[in-house]
């Protein structure tokens, strides 16, 4: 078997129609777009492919799982930040900063009147912490909000509102702890990493390779774990909570952990972001950034990774193009653009890809329906539940001679209706 | 409570939601390879008892002991370990996923977070959900996505996910609503089979059903055992006879 072969038959990668799509998607990622369009719009691209991590993620905790997170912004912004700390502090040597009231610390908290670098800007001097500052504490912050509420089976809509309103609280806490933070502007003027200048023309190249590989491999880890039981569990808590539950598992675990990866790779795609654009700011951390970031993978297709990550290159490149023209009415396609997608392809691309690929035939092999077994064995009859009248509850004491009494199944359900409607009633 | 050599105690068992006892002292033993059927009128509280053993209702009052382990105090996935399944009175599958997949997600082992990313397909696996599928009679199906199954298949697809686990209590709530009469036969097949090594409990009103797989019968009402004992015994209570016929 070639290497080729073993690819397309891998369960992982989801067969040969899967490899395809992602061999499509890295010729457009890694060699037309660099090929095709300069280094200013190749930047740009590249800033949107770091919105496709929260994409991705959201694919899995959202089209996968049922979880709908309207604070995705959070994790990003968390991700982005302590990238842009260790690059504010490289920035800020005492050379560069010696005009200022006290050099050596970033510019803007010489102008808040701080005189000492706060305690937690401290392990952000180094590069190694930061890394692992970006991978680990927008996930432990992930698994704080996650524990507390699906440990309480806080589900639904009432997680979507909390997670919305952590990310409001979030970029409001940045935006007054302007000493700290950098304020509304964020933390601006980046210049170098570990004495690289990532404003040149080459790191830009590079920071853009670099992020679509870190993509390929938050879209592998996501395939990989679809493939494991895990993705098969996720798909059944989706359907069936409380079968899952009943069937040993601890629900909330499962959530939390779909949570806290999805919350890893939004970080990820931040901290790519804070490199390649050279600043931060909270504008990407509030409620406006998180919904646009569920809108990326609603348009692409919640249930499909790859389609993440075509959604938000193409709202982005419409976002880009519209707004340069007709700036103020671009939320408002935005919106429309949204209801349009929930209402008539609620698979979003991915879906009208299906669609077509099926009515076409390419990719027999793997979209085929699903065989019928023949129906010629004895066991299948048609279930009786409309038809027959069930006698309910049929007590016959044949030995008194007592006549039973018949309810029919419909009055018996009408009963049962109301006794759930008593009890639920009692329980509130 | 002391302990007991029955596989299930359940003593002075209470739960009221808002004053209104939905069970009320409720005292009942189950005892090794036992197949008990609760019947009763609705709003008996057969339902109720089962939400109860498996841990989605809370209990005001009262002990549940399996194995004489006390459930009361375990969470739902803690109860499922400890060896108890339960089918809901709706059948309650992964629509979404094949029937081989279902069986496989209950499949007892992978059950962490980290347990289920690096689960393998293993022979075991396989063997035991071809083993499950021949009793459930869906050997065929099952490559089948389950939502295309009749609704009583479905029904024997949930029984199938909770013998994948090996429980030793069962519980099935109504398992032959909506069966015809063939396949309400072929479930009393299967549940005499499949209660050789451990306990059932089965509510069902269905009293033909119940004459097939019944060892004892526990008649509800109100909450609280009106009548328990064989089939026959039951049906000629006096009581029983009251109940069910109104006034």
């Amino acid at each position: 078997m070639t290497l080729w072969e073993k690819m397309k038959a891998s369960s992982v990668l989801g067969g040969k129609e899967g490899v395809i799509s992602l061999a499509v998607l890295a010729a457009i990622i890694f060699v037309v777009l660099p090929l095709g369009v300069d280094i200013f719009r190749l930047n740009l691209i590249g800033k949107y492919l770091t919105y496709a991590f929260v994409a991705v993620g959201l694919v899995m905790l959202w089209g996968h799982g049922g979880i709908l997170s309207l604070g995705q912004g959070i994790f990003f912004g968390l991700g982005g930040y302590a990238m842009a700390m260790f690059l504010k502090l490289e920035a800020s040597d005492p050379l560069s900063t010696k005009i200022q009231s006290t050099p050596g610390i970033p510019d803007f908290m010489d102008w808040n009147q701080l005189t000492a670098l706060p305690w937690f800007w401290e392990p952000f001097k180094s590069l190694p912490f930061t890394i692992f500052a970006v991978l680990t504490i927008p996930a432990l912050f992930a698994y704080i909000i996650g524990y507390a509420m699906f440990k309480r089976r806080v589900g639904g809509v009432y997680f979507s509102i909390i997670t919305q309103a952590v990310a409001l609280i979030l970029s409001i806490l940045i935006v007054g702890q302007q000493g700290y933070t950098g304020g509304v502007n964020g933390m601006t003027d980046l210049r170098t990493m570990l004495g690289w200048d990532i404003r040149t023309d080459s790191a830009k190249y590079i920071l853009y390779f670099v992020n679509g590989l870190l993509l390929f491999g938050a879209i592998f880890l996501s395939k990989y774990i679809m493939s494991s039981k895990f993705g098969m569990l996720l798909l059944a808590m989706r359907d069936k909570e409380e079968r899952v539950r009943f069937s040993g598992y601890d629900v909330s675990n499962f959530k939390i952990f779909i949570f806290c990866f999805a919350a890893m790779l939004s970080a990820v795609g931040g901290a790519m972001f804070t490199l390649q654009v050279g600043f931060m700011s909270p504008s990407f951390v509030g409620i406006v950034p998180s919904i646009e970031m569920v809108i990326f993978c609603a348009v692409g297709g919640r249930a499909s990774l790859v389609g993440a990550v075509y959604g938000t290159l193409l709202v982005n490149y419409g976002k880009t193009v519209f707004s340069e023209t007709y700036p103020e009415m671009w939320l408002f396609l935005m919106g429309g653009l949204f209801i349009a997608v929930v209402m008539f392809f609620p698979s979003g691309l991915a879906g009208i890809w299906d669609k077509y690929a099926t009515k076409y035939g390419w990719f027999k092999d793997k979209v085929a329906p699903v065989k019928k077994p023949e129906v010629s064995t004895s066991e299948v009859e048609a279930p009786a539940v409309l038809t027959e009248t069930i006698t309910e509850p049929t007590l016959t004491p044949d030995a008194t001679g007592v006549v039973s009494k018949q309810v029919t199944r419909k009055k018996a359900d009408a009963n049962a209706a109301i006794e759930s409607n008593k009890l639920r009633g009692a329980e509130a | 409570m002391s302990n007991t050599d029955f596989v299930l105690a359940v003593e002075d068992l209470t739960v009221s939601f808002d004053g209104f006892k939905a069970v009320d002292s409720l005292t009942m033993y189950i005892d090794k390879n036992e197949l008990r059927v609760l019947v009763g009128p609705n709003g008996a509280g057969k339902t109720t008892v089962l939400d109860l053993i498996c841990g989605k209702t809370k209990s005001t009052g009262g002990s549940i002991k399996f194995n004489n382990i006390e459930l009361t105090k375990l969470s739902e996935h803690e109860i499922v370990r400890s060896g108890v399944g339960r089918k809901f009175q709706n059948p309650s599958i992964y629509e979404n996923l094949s029937v081989y997949q279902n069986l496989e997600v209950s499949y007892p082992k992978g059950r962490g977070v980290f347990g289920s990313l690096t689960f393998k397909r293993t022979q075991a696996v396989e063997d035991r959900v071809r083993k499950v599928a021949e009793d459930i009679m869906l050997t065929e199906f099952l490559d089948m996505e389950s939502a295309l199954l009749s609704h009583g298949q479905k029904q024997w697809l949930e029984i199938g996910m909770l013998l994948m686990q090996e429980p030793e209590l069962l519980m099935l709530d109504e398992p032959v609503a909506g069966m015809s009469a063939k396949e309400r036969d072929q479930t009393a097949d299967l549940l005499n089979r499949i209660c050789q090594n451990r306990s059932v409990i089965v509510i069902e009103h269905d009293m033909e059903f119940v004459k097939k797989i019944a060892h004892k019968v526990t008649v509800l009402h109100q909450g609280k055992i009106l009548a328990e004992g064989p089939m026959d015994k039951v049906q000629s209570d006096e009581k029983v006879i009251e109940v069910y016929l109104g006034h």
